[in-house]
């Protein structure tokens, strides 16, 4: 009983979630939306795993986490830099490649 | 009862992400959102009880797809406009809508006719998987049915499939690699004009 009341929370969570992606403003909101989005499917997982007896579903749930980790470092790389090529110290670049346009 | 629950809020959640999708005209948010698809989809595979797949689509769809089209996103805009908009299509949706319809409508029309999910008495269950589910454990010792079909009795067919994406990995690494050392190149002329 547990377990469905934690599921059922974790899909509306998703839901709005969701309606913050699709709504917000600035790209930040966004991240965080898809961000969060990712981390109650990780959530949904586990609690599923519970609920069914299923405990290996858990070490899915663990690279689901890996892998949102490196999509919201790539889209915020992305977003600070301009590019994915480099190695940081690019907001110099990105100057320079608007100079010279 | 909760699996129905489940199965059809992530559909419908899905369907959500698909309509909005295809609405939105801003590139970036469309990644977001293609992100959000992958992963919602995976859940609903392991949901279905399918773990490889959901591992493929989360690995694939949510991780190297979404780094890749925001790798595309970067090559083709200038970061002065990284919030460009796509073009708004100069074509009516009619045609395209109507065959979307139709070809949905047979595939459903389709599946009258496929058993019932899991359904044990289905032709595609009495084939092979009876021989896989008694023999796998003392043939290869692997607890996972899936892992031992793919690992041992299909293992020239995987070794084929990283063969293939080791290929593709070189190839990205270099291409992306020489990119970087033009790049550089670049740089540096610029860096010699301005001394």
């Amino acid at each position: 009983m547990m377990f469905t009341v934690a599921i059922i929370a974790i899909l509306i969570t998703i839901l709005l979630a969701l309606v913050r992606a699709l709504l917000g403003p600035t790209v930040y909101d966004r991240i965080a939306a898809m961000n969060m989005i990712g981390t109650k499917t990780i959530l949904l997982i586990a609690v599923f795993a519970f609920l069914t007896d299923r405990h290996d579903l858990l070490d899915i749930a663990l690279v689901y986490t890996l892998i949102n980790f490196i999509g919201v470092v790539a889209v915020l790389k992305l977003i600070e830099q301009g590019n994915l090529y480099t190695d940081g110290e690019t907001s110099v670049d990105n100057q320079q490649e608007v100079n010279d346009k | 009862m909760i699996d129905n629950i489940v199965d059809i809020t992530l559909l419908s959640l899905i369907a959500i992400h698909a309509v909005a999708i295809i609405r939105m005209r801003s590139l970036f948010a469309v990644v977001m959102l293609f992100s959000g698809f992958s992963f919602l989809s995976a859940g609903l595979f392991v949901v279905m009880d399918a773990a490889d797949v959901a591992f493929t689509e989360a690995a694939v769809g949510a991780g190297i797809s979404t780094v890749l089209m925001l790798a595309t996103l970067a090559l083709t805009y200038t970061p002065a406009e990284a919030d460009k908009e796509e073009k708004a299509p100069t074509h009516k949706p009619w045609l395209p809508l109507s065959v979307v319809f139709i070809t949905g409508a047979l595939l459903i029309y389709g599946t009258y006719n496929l058993p019932g999910f899991g359904d044990p008495n289905a032709p595609s269950q009495l084939h092979v998987a009876p021989y896989y589910l008694e023999k796998s454990m003392p043939e290869t010792g692997v607890p996972n049915v899936v892992t031992a079909v793919l690992a041992s009795y299909r293992g020239f067919d995987t070794l084929g499939e990283v063969t293939v994406i080791f290929t593709a990995g070189i190839a990205v690494l270099l291409i992306i690699g020489g990119r970087r050392r033009v790049k550089s190149k670049i740089e540096k002329n610029g860096g010699d004009r301005e001394a």
